[in-house]
């Protein structure tokens, strides 16, 4: 009983109004216990302590300070690694002190919810992986991509900052505070703490922001896939393997997931050599070769169709191929990087840092890199994923630091690791790639000459080049592949054939890449239909109640109609954009994506100034704030800005002049239906950025004023209405991190000693 | 060798255990702890059961 400090503070019982089981060990390690261990700085911990931040320091000092021709991309490994455990260690630890302060004396709902199925105990490492799946898919991979045409070094920084002070806040409260309530959504969070109004605002604000959300993603895939055979057929191939695996789980072996996971990957990466195979033949190159527009139709389709489809047919399997990859391919990323160590010629601070007018993303670069990179930095979806499947699954209180905080860390290094990936490519080609066809006319002579043209330091290159790179990779182009997945592709097949296969193995590394960003994004682009679905029904059951009845077919049919219409929609203008999608729209994404976290931030802030926590509010008030100028910010100036390129209205305006003129081509539609069609997606874009803004400042004044009256009543001596579930005493012990501290190894081995047939589930309640 | 195969064995549980694949084993667990008077249901019912749950319950995932 090294640890124990002096004796009469084991035995005092914290006054929580817990009455804990008897005949059972402690359930939680005495605070004072952790209290010590905490402050207890031995030699060896400070000298561990003083070599992170040193090496934290270094890193961030080469990579900011220190101008030579190149950096190591260790060196952004690094940067990240230290400081993502400096934050881990210190600031989620001030969260945990004085904003969550949880209670491991109190059960889970895992634990007083028991049922075996929702609501089921989970090991707080394998919950991790569980949790950092759920986060994670195309948007780390995708936002730092696009992100680089401004150097590397602003978008490292908002990666890094941003996550430890606001990405992994939120995820980290928003669990908590869903897990205190049961594991309750967002929505219904926000219909108790900001009321009425500001709960609907918030529904519909989450409805819309998803159906931003999905078109995008999607849009991601059709430019990827656009053009290039060998995407098309092994993407493709990925239906059928999923259909052949939910009949496999459903009929043939149920329950045996790790086996046809392990037979699903396999004919996978047989579906990509074969994507080679066929598309290099004439019959192949001929079927398979689809233009944008028909692959956005298929898209569509396929979205309505798969969300109809009972769950265990296409998505479940769909999702275990999605995470079994996703594991997978981010450990494989990791060594890469760290086996290869690419040199990084791209500057810290590109030309188009200080314009705003830059080919890839229009803008500025406050406040656009900080939407344009979202997922990564600060993700309002995640706050989707806190308050649904995870806080079910939560053994102990205090393991939610590791989980929701660490989850968002290393989502962030993912994040990194992409940018890393896309910036190891010669900047010639990442321009080429990620500009619009209007821009690089298309073939690899006009787009040599238009990239030569821009004066870019370090890119000179022929269209000798352009068409080799296209080549080593499997396809017949690579000018104007925008959307950031094409791009980190020819960066990991870049990366990965110096590690395994050289050159030849580069079209596989290039498809592999390819393969599983299509497969993260139809994963959410099925679930979010089915998620906004439901949403949809539950809200036109308020007028209409046989909608809310989600088994009624037709109701069910039609509401999916009405979300896969208007993500479709969405998806269409940007294929069809002469501007070139992505351009125009990926910015909306961002602000789509950090609205809801401006959303998710407010909610907290409202319950954790009626938790009383006013000295500490600021954790939540500086995240809210930056996401809230940010966002409003580059909402208004996509509303009201008389750029054409950055202003919806402006641009607007603009071709409608032309139109009126008589003018048959202007800018860069070259057709008078093109610039029709430039008119009405402007128009739509416009009054869905200013929908967007208008609900989310409802929602910030709406918290702003639960948190004045939390304030109030607090100065008046009222207790503030907390809609937690009542506290239960909880019946087990699990340690709270990575690896369990000393107190909590002596813990364990007390829980170690109990009978086997102890029982530590609640009786059942049925 | 052993050590091997019992670190490849906690690798695989690990796993698995992130996909879902231990649902099952982890729903027995609960039935046999929590004392029901009826039976469990069978690996086959629990895996329908558990689909047919999500397409009544749809959870997002993240982009």
């Amino acid at each position: 009983m090294g640890t124990t400090p002096a004796s009469g503070t084991k035995t005092a019982q914290p006054d929580d109004g817990i009455t804990p089981v008897p005949g059972l060990p402690a359930t939680a390690v005495d605070a004072a216990v952790i209290e010590e261990e905490d402050r207890k700085w031995t030699p060896a911990k400070i000298a561990l302590w003083v070599a992170i931040a040193l090496l934290g320091g270094v890193a961030w000092f080469m990579l900011a300070i220190v101008r030579g021709e190149t950096v190591n991309a260790i060196w952004f490994v690094f940067a990240a690694v230290c400081t993502y455990l400096i934050g881990y260690r210190f600031y989620s630890k001030v969260i945990e002190r004085y904003i969550t302060k949880p209670n491991d004396r109190r059960a889970t709902p895992a634990e007083y919810k028991a049922d075996g199925k929702d609501y089921v105990r989970t090991d707080r490492n394998v919950l991790f992986g569980h949790h950092f799946a759920a986060i994670a898919g195309a948007g780390p991979l995708v936002g730092p991509v696009i992100a680089a045409q401004m150097g590397y070094l602003p978008g490292t920084i908002w990666i890094i900052i941003g996550v430890v002070l606001a990405g992994a806040v939120q995820d980290y409260l928003v669990l908590f505070f869903s897990m205190r309530r049961g594991g309750r959504s967002l929505g219904q969070m926000a219909r108790e703490e900001l009321g009425v109004i500001g709960g609907t605002a918030a529904l519909i604000a989450t409805l819309l922001i998803m159906v931003i959300i999905v078109a995008i993603l999607a849009l991601v895939v059709v430019n990827a896939l656009g053009d290039s055979p060998w995407g098309v057929f092994s993407v493709g191939m990925t239906i059928p393997i999923a259909l052949f695996m939910g009949v496999y789980l459903r009929y043939l072996r149920p329950g045996k997931v790790m086996e046809v996971s392990i037979i699903g990957f396999v004919l996978l990466m047989a579906a990509i050599i074969g994507g080679g195979a066929v598309a290099s033949t004439d019959w192949g190159a001929a079927f398979f070769h689809l233009d944008k527009v028909t692959i956005a139709w298929g898209l569509i389709v396929y979205g309505f169709i798969a969300a109809i489809l009972p769950v265990w047919l296409l998505l479940a399997p769909r999702d275990y191929l999605s995470t079994f990859m996703k594991i997978g391919v981010i450990v494989m990323l990791a060594l890469a990087i760290i086996v290869v160590r690419p040199e990084i010629t791209v500057p810290a601070f590109s030309e188009f840092a200080s314009r705003d007018n830059g080919p890839v993303f229009s803008g500025a670069i406050f406040p656009f890199l900080f939407v344009t990179i979202a997922c990564g930095a600060l993700s309002g979806f995640h706050a989707l994923i806190s308050s649904g499947t995870t806080p079910k699954l939560i053994e102990k209180e205090r393991q939610v630091r590791f989980i929701g905080y660490g989850g968002m860390l290393m989502e962030s290094f993912v994040a990194i690791m992409a940018l890393v990936a896309a910036i190891s490519i010669d900047r010639g080609i990442y321009f080429v790639m990620n500009a619009p066809l209007a821009l690089t006319g298309g073939t690899v002579e006009s787009a040599a000459q238009w990239v030569n043209s821009l004066g870019l330091a370090g890119v000179n290159i022929t269209p000798g080049e352009l068409a080799q790179t296209a080549k080593d990779v499997g396809e017949t182009s690579i000018v104007s592949r925008s959307g950031g997945a094409p791009t980190l592709a020819v960066g990991l097949a870049h990366i990965m054939q110096q590690f395994i296969g050289g050159t030849a193995m580069m079209g596989f590394w290039y498809h592999f890449a390819i393969m599983f960003e299509a497969l993260f994004i139809l994963t959410a682009v099925d679930a979010g239909t089915r998620v906004a679905r439901f949403m949809l029904q539950d809200s036109i059951g308020n007028f209409i109640p046989k909608f809310k009845n989600h088994s009624w077919r037709p109701g069910a049919w039609l509401a999916t109609a009405v979300m896969v219409a208007a993500w479709g929609a969405v998806l269409l203008m940007g294929v069809t954009d002469p501007l070139g999608g992505i351009n125009t729209l990926f910015p909306l994404f961002g602000i789509a994506n950090q609205l809801l976290a401006a959303i998710a931030l407010s909610v907290v802030l409202a319950i954790v100034a009626k938790r009383g926590s006013f000295k500490y509010l600021w954790i939540v008030a500086l995240p809210l704030a930056f996401a809230a100028v940010v966002t409003i910010t580059a909402s208004f100036q996509k509303i009201f800005s008389p750029v054409p390129a950055v202003g919806y209205f402006a641009n607007n305006a603009a071709f409608a002049k032309a139109l009126a003129d008589g003018k048959t081509s202007f800018g860069t539609a070259k057709t008078q239906a093109a610039m029709e069609a430039v008119v009405r997606n402007t128009m739509i874009q416009g009054w869905l950025s200013v929908i967007f803004v208008v609900l989310s400042i409802i929602v910030i004044i709406a918290a702003l004023i639960a948190t004045a009256k939390a304030f109030r009543n607090a100065s008046a001596g009222i207790v503030n209405v907390e809609f937690e579930d009542p506290a239960q005493p909880s019946r087990i012990f699990a340690p709270a991190g990575l690896i369990p501290t000393a107190a909590e190894r002596e813990l364990g081995a007390e829980w170690k000693q109990l009978p086997a047939d102890q029982p530590l589930e609640h009786s059942a309640r049925h | 060798m052993n050590a091997l195969l019992a670190g490849f064995r906690g690798f695989a549980e690990y796993f698995g255990g992130v996909l879902g694949a231990d649902a099952y084993k982890k729903y027995l667990e609960h039935h046999q702890a929590s004392g029901h008077d009826e039976p469990p249901m069978s690996e086959r019912d629990f895996w329908r059961d558990h689909t047919d749950r999500q397409d009544k319950n749809p959870q997002s995932r993240c982009c």
